[in-house]
């Protein structure tokens, strides 16, 4: 048995968790464990430029693989700069562990050096932490954090480990656990049999049912079960702002995503509907409207893995706690389609139909060369999911660019979109979009943006060249702060405090040239077509393509505030109430 | 107002997750007592909490999902027995303090301690009666006053048992 010190433990402990990239930055804490790395060749190592962009990284591979994504980080700085990464993907629920150097034990509460108590500043953020108190429980910490990140609903662990606990002159025998025992964590329980029944029945009894599925599908795997049920009862089916992809966008029962800038189809579906399945998604704010005049005539089921989100905002019906995939086949064994009121639900797609028809959105906006002065940030969405034949992997950062890719990039499968829908973070998009690279090299990967967001973390454009990333950057630049700009219009009589750069903003294309990558200007909807083929094309090259957009463009539907789900903003001067 | 008993690891920062998990969800706690229990790895805590029922039936959710949280127990729905053990310091004579505690029914209240012009009373009731008790005191004389917090514990087989240690493999 080789023996380890703590550091080349922590290290041979990933390996075999089968760890095979640490996204980092190193630092004086973090040395010990970064000089084991050196002399191992499993896990590799990558060097970000900030530690935000380490966590992002991860993020990214872990949403696009469905693995833990693991990332390295010194003491202090490190530390909280990791702090705004670890927020985002504890509010997607993203499984990663997060490993942080620490001052020695002795110095800790001393006010030391880059000391910054981790434990304390990220508790509200994470699924749970650990602080190392001797080098020998390294290998079992780091097991029981990988098994709390990846299961039940998954979220951030952080591991704070004082620089003492790997120290290199300390060696001890090295086992990897094979099963641990933890009293305070278990899997959640079955789902009786009765509520699985009640949920069935109330199935087959709807006149208008909607599903609306979210994250907790694609995290759960269990997209091929709801397109079952979505058949068998030919139901409307809206994804969430996370759960795109969990339903194909281009399958006949799919109405959209639903929410603040959801189709008016799914809105109304959801107003108008007699039951709302809920699956794997959480009556965030953002999809309720006001909650007390939410979906008043519907009947709610609420299966989520998270027995916390259950009747937090919204009360239900049936609850269904437990893996999503679990308790959809459970269902899928007991429906029975000869009870499904097949005319009504027929009558029901209609309706919906005719709302589409009505206000929905226009995805002709490039094929009929809608033409004025500027290109709109909806056709640059719709070329690149001409020229990626939707199907590439697209990150995207916080604002109006995000809901323009959310609303006209039709994702046909999980895990394609990437994107902060908790949190909002902005920056997330380009180290997202690196993560996704690495896991994935042979795939187009497309980070959609602002020049607003991508200022936030574009320092990664080095380590993109550094190993190699060619990533996409697709930046609608409309030379403000889009989103707020939007609600500086509507609800502060026009009033941009703020959000103007003056004259400020580089030269995009020089930027990408001098990190060595290619630039590209668009600002001719003539070209446009043509430039984004070019960019995509470029395999082996980081393409970084600035096209100006509208600025005067905003997103809609848009829910009226304190309204009920029918209450939209259709358009600059059209309303539904 | 909701009686909620908790048992949790014996370990550090165990029970900034549990009081943490009030303020950055917005709940109040109306009184809190911790210590370790006849099992040193656990530490038993007690609360008591005034919300809505709704907002406690999410509290019980949320304790339940702390990972330090090993078992959670509402009280406020089995049979229990509870108190509240205050100590108070007066500025008066052991003949007075002796009158008080003679009128302090229902309270059960001992002169524990006697120095200079300061007497202090250790009193036992519910939370309610010891209310009472300290409202009932002359504010002049009445020092200080530190008190354990709402304890309770369910009767007969209503244990607050920890569930035997999950065993994960994979």
């Amino acid at each position: 048995m080789k023996k380890e010190s703590g550091g080349s433990a922590l290290i041979r402990a990933l390996a075999d968790e089968n760890v095979d990239l640490l996204f980092g930055y190193p630092g004086g804490a973090a040395l010990h464990i970064y000089d084991a790395i050196y002399q191992q060749d499993k896990v590799q190592h990558i060097l970000v430029r900030h530690e935000q962009a380490a966590v992002h990284a991860a993020d990214g591979y872990a949403r696009a693989t469905g693995k833990v994504g693991t990332v390295l980080v010194t003491s202090g700085p490190g530390a909280t700069n990791a702090i705004t990464g670890i927020a985002t993907a504890y509010m997607d629920s993203i499984p990663l562990v997060v490993i942080s150097g620490q001052v020695a034990s002795h110095l800790i509460g001393t006010d030391a050096f880059q000391e910054t108590d981790m434990m304390g500043i990220s508790r509200p953020i994470v699924k749970h932490s650990f602080l190392i108190q001797s080098p020998e429980e390294i290998p079992e910490v780091v097991k029981k954090a990988f098994i709390i990140a990846k299961t039940g609903k998954p979220g951030p662990v952080v591991i704070d480990v004082p620089k003492d606990m790997t120290d290199p002159n300390h060696l001890f025998d090295y086992q990897y656990p094979k099963e641990i025992k933890m009293r305070s964590y278990s899997a959640p329980s079955e789902v009786e049999e009765s509520h699985i029944e009640e949920a069935v029945s109330l199935l087959e009894n709807a006149k208008k049912p909607v599903l609306y599925a979210g994250g907790g599908i694609i995290q759960g795997n269990a997209s091929e079960e709801l397109m079952k049920l979505a058949n068998i009862i030919n139901a409307p089916v809206t994804n969430t702002l996370m759960g795109l992809g969990a339903f194909p966008a281009s399958h006949n029962n799919f109405i959209g995503m639903l929410g603040m800038h959801g189709t008016y189809e799914a809105n109304m579906a959801m107003h108008e509907s007699d039951l709302i399945f809920a699956l794997g998604s959480r009556f965030d704010d953002r999809t309720t409207n006001n909650p007390q005049k939410y979906s008043l005539n519907a009947k709610k089921i609420h299966l989520d893995c998270d027995y916390g989100s259950i009747e937090k905002i919204i009360n239900v019906d049936v609850s269904l706690n437990g893996d999503a995939k679990k308790i959809l086949n459970q269902i899928l064994k007991k429906i029975d389609p000869k009870n499904i009121d097949k005319a009504s639900i027929e009558l029901w797609n209609k309706e919906i139909q005719n709302w589409r028809e009505t206000h929905g959105l226009n995805h002709d906006l490039l094929d009929k060369k809608f033409h004025q002065k500027q290109i709109l940030p909806q056709q640059v969405i719709q070329s690149l999911y001409k020229s990626t034949n939707g199907k590439a992997f697209i990150t995207s950062d916080v604002g109006q660019h995000q809901m323009f890719a959310a609303q006209y990039y039709k994702f046909d499968e999980p895990r394609k979109w990437i994107n902060s829908g908790g949190l909002g973070t902005m920056g997330f998009g380009l180290p997202s979009a690196m993560g996704v690279k690495f896991a994935y090299p042979d795939e187009d990967v497309v980070c959609v943006t602002g020049e607003g967001s991508i200022q936030m973390c574009i320092q990664e454009l080095s380590t993109c060249m550094q190993y190699g990333l060619p990533v996409k950057i697709i930046n609608l630049n409309n030379r403000a702060l889009g989103m707020v700009k939007q609600w500086q219009d509507m609800q502060y009589g026009g009033r941009y405090s703020s959000i103007l750069y003056e004259d400020s903003l580089p030269d995009f294309v020089k930027l990408a040239e001098s990190y060595g990558h290619v630039g590209m200007k668009v600002e001719d909807i003539s070209e446009l077509e043509e430039r984004m083929d070019e960019c995509i094309s470029m395999k082996d090259k980081l393409v970084f393509m600035d096209v100006y957009v509208d600025p005067e463009e905003h997103v809609y539907p848009m829910l009226e505030a304190g309204g009920n789900m029918s209450e939209m903003r259709v358009s600059k001067t059209k309303k539904t109430f | 107002m909701s009686h909620i008993s908790i048992l949790m690891e014996n370990q550090p920062g165990a029970l900034s997750r549990v009081v943490g998990l009030f303020s950055q969800r917005g709940y109040n706690i109306d009184s809190l007592s911790v210590a370790p229990t006849n099992d040193s790895s656990l530490s038993r805590l007690t609360m008591v909490v005034k919300e809505e029922e709704s907002v406690i039936s999410q509290i019980l959710k949320q304790l339940n999902k702390v990972i330090d949280v090993v078992e959670v127990q509402n009280l406020s729905d089995v049979e229990c027995v509870s108190l509240e053990i205050a100590i108070v310091k007066l500025k008066i004579t052991e003949e007075e303090a002796k009158r008080i505690i003679d009128n302090a029914f229902p309270v059960i209240g001992e002169i524990i301690n006697h120095k200079d012009k300061f007497v202090m009373i250790k009193v036992t009731g519910s939370n309610h009666e010891v209310d009472d008790f300290l409202l009932s005191l002359n504010k002049q004389n009445f020092l200080e006053v530190t008190r354990s917090g709402l304890l309770g514990m369910g009767t007969g087989e209503n244990f607050l048992i920890s569930e035997s240690e999950t065993t994960i493999e994979y």
